[in-house]
């Protein structure tokens, strides 16, 4: 703020090939520039981010002693940090760059005006100019980063990207809602397009989990609070009251040698008896309980919301004190550097579909609960068999699309990315258990996009698999016999059809987990359109958040499969990993300042602040305002409502802005 | 003169939501009348009331505020506060003599494109409706 040298701007206008010159008049732009006060430079170039282009900035500020530099071109969140980087080459403070947006906001939305963008991008420059010259150096504040993560989730993603993070050294927490690590991955039977068994590949990961060394392993445990940001997030989790110790726990209250051990005794006496939600309700389990044999980690859990709390599974378990019936939910808060969200999806409610009669007809079942029921490990022990009557099916139909691309206001309007190829397996899987059987599948389209996944489906052709293109249009139970009637047009013959199957299977849309939006919420995340977490960037970006130290990984950012999760997965990882390795990060220096001069103590800025970033303090005998930078993120609350105009927001100054409008609204032609 | 009388408003926009939702239409190509022009803030609670009032006393016609949705502040709860100022700026544009439909703010979010465009298309379309300020009579 010292030193006032005289404000030098040079304009740099880029053409960005015809994305910008297509509609805007670059020519007659640059020469306005010139006019503008404080601008000794005014040049454009077809690319400005190219190394020729950025090469013309870094001359020009050694070339006209620029104090500021604008360059009118694409958005500053696409390329904002490419040119503070070419004005740090150049010699300047990096925080003396400003863009003038005139593509995302001008010369794509207006194309077919070419008077009206040349007019907008002109106000556009010459707002950009009055606020260069008013920048001032800064420093990004660079502070140390916690080395350990957390990873929310513990599906196939969430386990992968612990796994990795864990073997690069990075002790991380591992957090999941339910009672066992596995998710949605673990339910499934065998995985498309190569038929591995899905516990085959997963189970080892899951062991791989509980035996790291790196991990710490938090099942039946929430994310209550996040403070703090990129490189010092304090989570505090919520351990939901599970009724049951671990042996670690146990020890802790000094019943060494206790805890749960997984012998179920306790599940054997409880006398309630619920479903099975792993099952889908088609297997029970008691109130004390584990999902099935394979959890990770086996520890059983009280469904305190059934239990009559009897005792009886107390006195079984005996010396070992596992139980605890009085148990509450106990907190605790966790220092990390980076956070991964990897909470998954549900399946969407298919009964909102009422034509397709799930919920109403027995033997209408979706996707998942096929892949319980075809499943060695699943209540029937892998025969698939009708829920009404246990009889083997002969004809199955399969509705792809059930949900997705759905425009009609009840289901989603994307494409939930997996059914058609888990359809295509299942219709496999029957031509394997049940000779003879009849497998149909209505489609739309077959999108089998991935490695091996055409030949995939091309296999299941020749297996004898029918398939009908046409959206089913309705479904009918017969009374007696529980058979449907499907009815569709087979929009290749042009021929309506009416089948009579024993057995449905709808091939659910999936959306965000019921938690995804505050979980989202309690990390800064935004949500796409669609629902789903939003990425960073959708190509350039996939797992990184506009939360700095915060990526996505799997299916809660979008629809994807399981090769396309654990990728993503490992690049979460990657990324989480850098700030971690690195050791330090840099803030931006976007900090709220106190002019002590200016500033009354009136204490008004303290309660806005939603970070407890500032405080009042005694200074030369009378109370002002002081701000902590490491907790400031320069939102700017304070310094929107100071009654004394007494807070300095760096990069975004009261003295900046009213330029900037004074610049639109008294600077151009009247 | 032009022989069209076009408004002069200004937009002041959340980098987080509004932003990147505005960029997004771009992206999209979705068109819109090019008489707004906006300043970027990290947040919609920087706004002091009084840029506000400056902009109309420079002679604006109108100004929108846009920022995240309720419960998406990327700084937690800026929109909220920004939202609470807007009662008090409309209540003084009224006394004023200003009609208050000449502010408004909306909630664009970064993966909402279209309604930014709709928002501007309607602002645009109001302002334009209701005229020239007559704050610009009043100064000259």
């Amino acid at each position: 703020m010292a030193e006032k040298k005289e404000a030098r701007i040079g304009v740099f206008i880029c053409h960005c090939g015809t994305n910008i010159a297509g509609s805007i008049d670059i020519k007659a732009l640059q020469e306005y520039a010139k006019t503008l006060p404080n601008v000794v430079v005014a040049d454009e170039y077809q690319y400005m981010c190219s190394t020729p282009g950025q090469g013309k900035i870094v001359d020009a500020i050694a070339e006209s002693k620029l104090t500021g530099v604008v360059v009118a071109a694409c958005s500053p969140r696409l390329h904002e940090p490419t040119f503070r980087m070419a004005s740090k080459v150049g010699g300047l403070n990096p925080f003396r760059f400003e863009m003038a947006n005139i593509r995302e906001q001008n010369s794509w939305v207006h194309m077919h005006d070419r008077e009206g963008a040349t007019a907008k991008a002109k106000d556009s420059v010459r707002i950009a100019v009055a606020k260069a010259s008013l920048l001032e150096d800064l420093f990004p504040k660079s502070v140390p980063v916690e080395k350990a993560a957390l990873v929310v989730g513990a599906g196939v993603a969430g386990i992968q990207a612990s796994l990795d993070l864990a073997n690069a050294g990075i002790p991380t927490y591992l957090i999941e809602k339910s009672p066992t690590i596995g998710g949605r991955m673990s339910q499934l039977d065998k995985t498309f397009p190569t038929l591995d068994c899905s516990q085959c590949i997963l189970t080892p990961k899951m062991v791989d989990v509980g035996r790291n060394e790196n991990i710490i392993l938090k099942t039946y445990t929430e994310v209550e609070k996040v403070e703090g940001y990129i490189g010092n997030f304090d989570i505090t989790l919520r351990k939901k009251a599970r009724g049951v110790l671990t042996p670690d726990e146990a020890a802790e209250r000094g019943y060494v040698g206790g805890g749960c051990n997984g012998c179920g005794d306790c599940a054997g006496v409880c006398p309630v008896i619920k479903g099975n939600e792993f099952e889908f309700a088609m297997a029970p389990r008691k109130a004390i309980y584990i999902y099935h044999p394979q959890v990770v980690p086996n520890i059983y859990t009280v469904d305190f919301e059934s239990c009559i709390k009897c005792g009886l599974c107390v006195d079984i378990c005996g010396d070992k004190k596992a139980i605890d019936l009085e148990m509450e939910d106990t907190f605790e808060t966790v220092k990390v550097g980076t956070a991964i969200l990897a909470t998954g999806y549900d399946l969407f409610p298919i009964e909102k579909k009422a034509e397709w009669g799930y919920n109403r007809y027995e033997n209408v079942i979706t996707g998942l609960e096929f892949e319980r029921l075809i499943c060695a490990s699943g209540p029937t022990g892998g025969h698939l068999v009708r829920p009404s009557d246990g009889q083997t099916p002969m004809k199955v139909g399969f509705v792809l699309c059930a949900g997705s691309r759905d425009n009609t206001g009840v289901g989603k309007p994307y494409c939930s990315r997996f059914c058609c190829m888990y359809s295509l397996k299942h219709a496999h899987q029957i031509h394997e258990k049940i000779p003879g059987a009849r497998v149909y599948l209505f489609y739309m389209d077959i999108r089998s996009f991935g490695k091996m996944y055409e030949e995939f489906y091309y296999r299941i052709q020749d297996e004898g698999a029918k398939f009908i293109r046409g959206r089913v249009s309705n479904i009918l139970e017969d009374a007696t016999t529980k058979n449907l009637h499907v009815f569709t047009e087979d929009t290749l013959l042009q021929r309506p059809i009416n089948l009579e199957l024993d057995l449905v299977v709808l091939a659910s849309a999936v959306q965000p987990v019921a938690e995804e939006d505050t979980i989202r919420k309690l990390f800064g995340v935004s949500k796409s359109q669609d629902g789903w977490m939003l990425e960073a960037h959708p190509k350039l970006n996939p797992c990184g958040t506009t939360t700095a130290g915060v990526f996505l990984a799997g299916v809660c950012q979008g629809p994807k499969d399981i090769p396309d999760t654990v990728a993503q997965a490992e690049g979460a990882a990657s990324a989480a990993s850098i700030p971690i390795h690195t050791g330090k990060v840099e803030l931006e220096p976007y900090f709220a300042q106190c002019m002590d001069e200016k500033c009354a103590g009136c204490g008004m800025c303290v309660n806005l602040c939603p970070y407890g970033a500032l405080a009042l303090v005694e200074k030369n005998g009378r109370k002002v305002m002081e701000v902590t930078e490491a907790k400031c993120k320069g939102c700017g609350t304070c310094g929107g409502f100071c009654p004394g105009g007494a807070i300095h927001m760096q990069h975004f100054t009261t003295p900046q802005i009213v330029a900037q409008i004074d610049a639109f609204l008294l600077g151009g032609e009247q | 003169m032009a022989e069209e009388w076009k408004p002069k408003i200004l937009a002041i926009i959340c980098n987080w939501c509004s932003y990147a939702g505005a960029d997004l239409a771009g992206g999209a190509r979705i068109q819109y009348p090019p008489d707004i022009r906006a300043i970027r803030v990290m947040c919609t609670g920087r706004i002091d009331p009084l840029f506000i009032m400056k902009a109309f006393q420079d002679g604006a016609d109108g100004v929108l505020i846009s920022g995240c949705h309720f419960g998406d502040c990327h700084y937690l709860e800026g929109n909220f506060k920004a939202a609470k100022r807007m009662f008090l700026i409309k209540s003084v544009l009224k006394n004023i003599g200003l009609d208050d439909r000449r502010i408004r703010m909306t909630f664009v979010s970064a993966s909402e494109g279209a309604k930014w465009a709709g928002v501007v298309n309607d602002v645009v379309k109001t302002v334009t409706e209701l005229g020239p300020s007559p704050l610009k009579e009043f100064e000259k």
